[in-house]
């Protein structure tokens, strides 16, 4: 049977492709790790994959602001060939970094044409980095695919820029996939259920057509349930929250191959 | 050259700042309201006015939240002064390097804009509040310039450096002048002058450099493997007759590598290996908390790497000894670092470093001692993961090529070793300037992801990691065995200016060694080229058993491998050991134990350590277990770290630690005992066992010449011996640090003696691993060991201010059946909760197991089984005997878990409760303390909530 393939991107200072790509393994997913120079170079093409990933770390150390120059490396030497693979259909998932590194190359909230962004993510409101696990309630009208069928999520986060920074003009067509919530689901809750100080709690969100998704928590971080930080009380499910998200991803890919 | 500044909107938060408003308030200069950080880049080069919008815009600002303005004299300039704004720029020292320069350097450059010679950063603090001169020169010196690498700009624009230059000429030393300066003892002075003598010539300075460096107390650890002369006995060699013997003598076949490598290793399921090393990075971090701490971490990930053919860096620990934070700020000592700053600053740069590393931090500690002011204590530990049968150490053909990797030499850290090896005086923050660097995490990163495909792709054969003594003694050592010829020439620098002396003993970060065999070496160095790292071939080894150097087309040294390595004349030391006697207590047990409760709870050692915990990554590589903070709101302290290396198996790595100076100074023998003790325990707490343990042993000690000092040493190491010996837990590495004091006004403080005891288990199945936290009302509370009147050392005696001298000892045998039958236990599922005695005994463990689990407990003091009559209630709740636990069982388990305890002392002594207090009746069936959990758990979190 043929396998949906992945693309893992790894950059100076990624650190976590490893748990991603084995969370799209377990999926059902074929994983490659692959280096931004490699793209850059022709060595690897993005229209070999169904899916792009952009995991987690601390690309280039983060130096000038989180994900800045490798989202600059993306937009500047890789632009088109993004555009391309998103347009014929493919999937792209940030996380952490990875989120920090598609706004500020201009991917999400949706590919403009080398516009200023109008969204960032700024340092913490605690000033520091913060590594603990959050509540997040979907958003199930989000047209996001990664998230369908899931309605709460318990992931942690761990960063030191995660705050979601917009204008009201742009929050309010911003679609938001995820937003941070109490441990009962309800909505402002405050520091540390929010713990950036997103606005709008906001904690992941999606381009318009559900195919281009982003988060601050890490979701390859729950995919079993001795992940959970109250398994040895509550007890260890099979899987962890995160795992149904790379599901869908696979899910979906599987179709269009 | 062109000045661009970037800045928050007004509007927008600075997170930076709130955190310096924090700090100077810290400082009691309460009149700053606000502070607003500006970063500033220099660029050396000419560029039109479009050139510099493009990279503002499109790269050092956000055009969100920031703005940005060039070539204008400063946003908020000097003469604001009228309302209140203070403006200062702070700039690295000449020599430092910024690895941000790099990265914005890349970032131009993808830019298209390839005209920039040369970038420089530096930060603008605009401090608002009314404040006077002194007011301001404390905020500088306290918080915002470590003169070590920064200085304040007075003059504008910086200069970038002109491009220093080096002209060679050898350099021969007269030994007999020169010994002084190398810090040779005369034994020593007297070898190497019998070995020119016959060579019939003078040594050069990258000779005595190398020997140097090479018997440094920090590389052979002279005092280990002195003679030692206690009383009438004789002991040839400490580390072979107590820490390394006992390895031998337990012949454990899951110990695959002891001793001989840079982290010792051992077998983890058949298939992969795990290999673990702790060092520590004290004096660097002393005078420049946050790069030295940063270099530490960044150095102990590449043990690990550095061991056998490459293992891949799965875990740091942490473990830190700090003066109180509430150190009065006027007695500080010239030269000396306030506590709270070296505190913040390390954990700053442990995290910055080992959070971009990727590595999870899971496991640490932080104590509190005053005589740790200005020697205080960094213990950095990595736990690595490589395939079974690349655990053996490589080995090197003749013809295999010397190939440096990674970062670029500087004149980073130039005598690091002898320095660490030495005493710290009120000077050493001016003088050992070169010993500081700033890390650059990225670099290593790199190097780690690189390495780990040539090494499964075996391209090369061996591997070593260039640490302390720099290139000298990585590949002093490799080439032990062959002879190796180095051409110093060829290593790459970051500036130029360095002699030949400087680039073979230079501790720049960042960098490996490897041997590779000519023919690999073409596709050895496509790889690293592919990823942007560095590779360069700068030597070969030989079959001549020499070590030989060149700079340009002349030998500048040749020394014979077997002078280096085997011609350190043997120490001799007298040591000698009188057991201290501290004034017995002399107060009454109170009737209420609630405010003593609260005391010990909210006692600097053992407070919640939560603000440290969270600004370390501890999820990354996605194989936690059971976290460092655990319990129903995720905030209870967790006894040891488990995780799950292989993903995908359900083998899990155990990671505890051990360390108590405080009975150190009663006697350093059961202070040791109680160390291993206190790591095992935790091991046994989380469900784990004592069939694979393997120990690593840091000794922190002071000045080991002064004979009492050194019997100490001599009596922690014996109890090492004895100990692990009935545990049958080997020791598998460990590293000294000695001649931690420091010279103040004539008197010299030195450090407690400071053991830390490391332990790695292995778990053959996660899912039976237990946390700490009550979970189920109505369920027993069972103490299982038995409780001594042992409160010597303790936080209760310290709180009332006593050392006492009844220390907790250990009757390791009978420690070892309870572990074991605690074990079974847990593993048959018996276990709902289980907590380890330690600091605050019956009483902190009691109060924490409650407030991680949100639950209440009902405690008997009657019921506690005694090792000796003890009358006093005080003593009961908080005795620290070791070998002992909290056991919370089920109602309906209690028969099977009694049957599987059999033999081992233990009582039901309560039960957990649905209400919100914690109880307890004592001896006589009165009731001694009552607090409620809310009150329990602010005691614990408030004092380091910061």
């Amino acid at each position: 049977m043929v396998k949906v393939k992945t693309l893992i991107l790894r950059a100076p200072g990624t650190n976590c492709d490893q748990e991603t790509a084995y969370a799209f393994q377990q999926a059902g997913a074929a994983t490659s790790l692959v280096h931004v120079n490699q793209l850059i170079r022709r060595e690897e093409h993005l229209f070999s994959y169904q899916i792009l990933v952009v995991p987690g770390g601390f690309t280039y150390g983060d130096d000038i602001s989180a994900g800045k120059v490798l989202a600059n490396e993306l937009r500047l030497k890789l632009g088109e060939d993004i555009r391309g693979f998103v347009d014929r259909g493919g999937l792209v998932l940030g996380i952490c970094n990875g989120l920090q590194v598609l706004v500020k190359a201009g991917i999400l909230p949706g590919i403009d044409s080398g516009k200023e962004p109008k969204i960032t993510l700024a340092a913490n409101d605690s000033g520091r980095f913060e590594c603990r696990w959050v509540y997040l309630r979907v958003n199930e009208e989000s047209p996001c695919l990664f998230t369908q069928g899931i309605s709460r999520l318990y992931l942690p986060v761990a960063n030191g820029e995660g705050k979601v920074v917009a204008d009201s003009e742009t929050l309010a067509r911003l679609n938001v996939v995820l937003s941070y919530t109490d441990e009962d689901g309800n909505t402002s809750p405050g520091y540390p259920y929010n713990p950036s100080g997103s606005v709008a709690d906001i904690a992941g969100i999606c381009d318009s057509s559900g195919r281009i998704f982003a988060l601050m928590p890490h979701p390859e971080r729950h995919l079993r349930g001795t992940q959970h930080p109250r398994w040895t009380r509550e007890g260890a499910k099979e899987h962890g929250d995160g795992f149904q998200i790379f599901l869908n991803a696979v899910n979906w890919a599987k179709k269009s191959l | 050259m062109h000045r661009i500044e970037v800045f928050l909107k007004e509007q927008m938060p600075d997170a930076r700042g709130l955190g310096l408003v924090r700090d100077i308030h810290d400082l009691g200069i309460s009149s700053v309201s606000g502070v607003r950080v500006v970063d500033i880049y220099w660029l050396d080069a000419d560029l039109t006015a479009d050139t510099l919008e493009l990279i503002c815009r499109r790269l050092l600002a956000d055009p969100v939240t920031q703005e940005y303005q060039y070539d204008k004299p400063h946003r908020y300039s000097q003469d604001k002064s009228a309302d209140n704004c203070h403006s200062i720029e702070v700039a690295y020292n000449a020599g430092v390097t910024d690895p941000v320069e790099a990265t914005v350097t890349k970032a131009v450059d993808d830019l298209g804009i390839s005209e920039v010679r040369a970038i420089k950063t530096a930060r603008r603090y605009l401090i608002q509040g009314e404040l006077d001169g002194p007011q301001l020169a404390t905020i500088c010196d306290k918080l915002l310039v470590n003169p070590i690498i920064q200085h304040v700009v007075t003059e504008e624009p910086v200069a970038f450096p002109e491009t220093p230059q080096y002209e060679f000429s050898l350099k021969e030393l007269d030994i007999g002048e020169a010994g002084e300066q190398f810090s040779f003892s005369e034994d020593e002075t007297r070898a190497i002058t019998v070995y020119f003598r016959k060579l019939g010539r003078r040594p050069t300075d990258v000779e005595l450099e190398t020997l140097a460096q090479t018997w440094s107390e920090h590389c052979v650890h002279k005092t280990f493997k002195a003679r030692i002369k206690l009383n009438e006995e004789v002991i040839d060699s400490l580390i072979k007759n107590t820490i390394m013997k006992v390895t031998e003598e337990l012949g454990k076949p899951w110990c695959l590598s002891v001793f001989s490598d840079n982290a010792g290793a051992i077998d983890f399921d058949g298939a992969w290996a795990l290999c673990f090393k702790v060092e520590t990075h004290n004096h660097p971090s002393a005078i420049e908390p946050y790069g030295g701490a940063a270099t530490g971490i960044g150095g102990v990930v590449r043990d690990p790497l550095g061991t056998g053919l490459g293992a891949k860096p799965i875990l740091n620990t942490d473990v830190f000894c700090f003066a109180p934070p509430d150190f009065p700020h006027h007695k500080l000592p010239k030269g000396v670092l306030h506590p709270r700053r070296i505190f913040k600053g390390v954990r700053a740069g442990v995290a910055d470093y080992g959070n971009r590393l990727g590595i999870p931090t899971l496991n640490g500690a932080v104590l509190f001692d005053e005589r740790y002011l200005a020697n205080p204590l960094i213990f950095c530990g990595t736990l690595g993961l490589l395939p079974k049968e690349l655990a053996p150490r490589g080995e090197q053909q003749p013809g295999d090529l010397v190939v440096l990797v990674g970062g670029r030499t500087g004149r980073d850290g130039i005598h690091g070793v002898t320095f660490a090896s030495e005493q710290l005086t009120e000077e050493s923050s001016t003088a050992s300037f070169s010993a500081v660097q700033i890390g650059n995490p990225i670099v290593e990163k790199k190097v780690i992801d690189t390495l780990l495909q040539a090494r499964d792709r075996r391209l090369y054969s061996r591997v070593t990691d260039c640490g302390g003594g720099g290139l000298s003694s990585a590949v002093g050592e490799m080439g032990a065995v062959t002879g190796v010829r180095v051409y110093l020439d060829r290593v790459p620098l970051k500036y130029a200016g360095l002699s030949y002396t400087e680039i073979w003993i230079s501790e720049s970060q960042e960098r490996m060694v490897l041997a590779v065999p000519p023919e690999k070496s073409s596709e050895l160095l496509e790889l690293f080229a592919r990823e942007d790292v560095e590779a360069v071939v700068i030597g070969e080894f030989t079959d001549d058993k020499r070590l030989k150097l060149f700079y340009q087309e002349n030998q500048v040294g040749d020394l014979d491998m077997d002078f280096l390595h085997h011609g350190i004349p043997q120490v001799s030391r007298e040591a000698t050991w009188t057991p201290p006697r501290h004034p017995e207590p002399d107060f009454d047990c109170p009737d209420d134990l609630g405010e003593a409760l609260l005391g010990i709870l909210s006692s600097w050692n053992v407070c919640s350590k939560e603000w440290v915990i969270r600004q370390y990554d501890h999820e990354v590589q996605g194989a936690s277990v059971l976290k460092p903070l655990v319990g129903k709101e995720n905030d209870g302290p967790g006894d040891a770290a488990i995780i799950r290396p292989v993903l995908g198996s359900e083998t899990g790595a155990i990671v505890a630690c051990g360390i108590n100076p405080r009975y150190g100074e009663i006697d350093p023998y059961w202070m040791a005992a109680s160390a291993i003790d206190e790591a095992l325990r935790q091991i046994i707490a989380v469900g784990g066992d004592l069939s694979r343990v393997a120990l690593l042993d840091n000794f922190c000690w002071g000045d080991v010449r002064e004979p009492e000092i050194l019997g100490a040493l001599v009596r922690a190491a014996r109890a090492c011996y004895d100990m692990a010996l009935v545990y049958e837990t080997p020791f598998i590495s460990g590293k000294d640090s000695l001649y931690n004091e420091f010279e103040y006004q004539g008197r010299v403080i030195s450090i407690p003696h400071t053991l830390l005891i490391s332990a790695l288990g292995v778990m053959e199945d996660v899912s039976r691993a237990v946390s700490m936290d009550f979970k189920q009302p109505d369920d027993l509370i069972y103490i299982v060991g038995t409780t001594q009147d042992e409160l010597g050392g303790s936080e209760y005696l310290r709180l009332n201010g006593f050392t006492g001298n009844r220390v907790p000892r250990v009757n390791p045998h009978q420690a070892k059946r309870t572990m074991e039958r605690l074990s079974l236990a847990t593993s048959w599922g018996l276990v709902r909760a289980c907590h380890d005695l330690s600091e605050g005994g019956l009483g902190v463990a009691v109060s924490e197991m409650a407030f991680a689990g949100g639950l209440g407990a009902l405690v008997h003091l009657k019921p506690v089984p005694l090792g000796e009559p003890i009358s006093r209630d005080d003593a009961v709740l908080f005795s620290e005997s070791n070998s002992r636990f909290l056991v919370e069982v089920a109602p309906e388990k209690e028969t099977d878990f009694r049957e599987v305890m059999r033999g081992v002392r233990l009582a039901a002594i309560g039960q957990v409760t649905d209400s919100t207090r914690l109880e307890i009746y004592g001896l006589a069936g009165r009731k001694i303390l009552v607090e409620s959990l809310k009150e329990l758990k602010e005691a614990w979190q408030k004092p380091l909530r910061w």
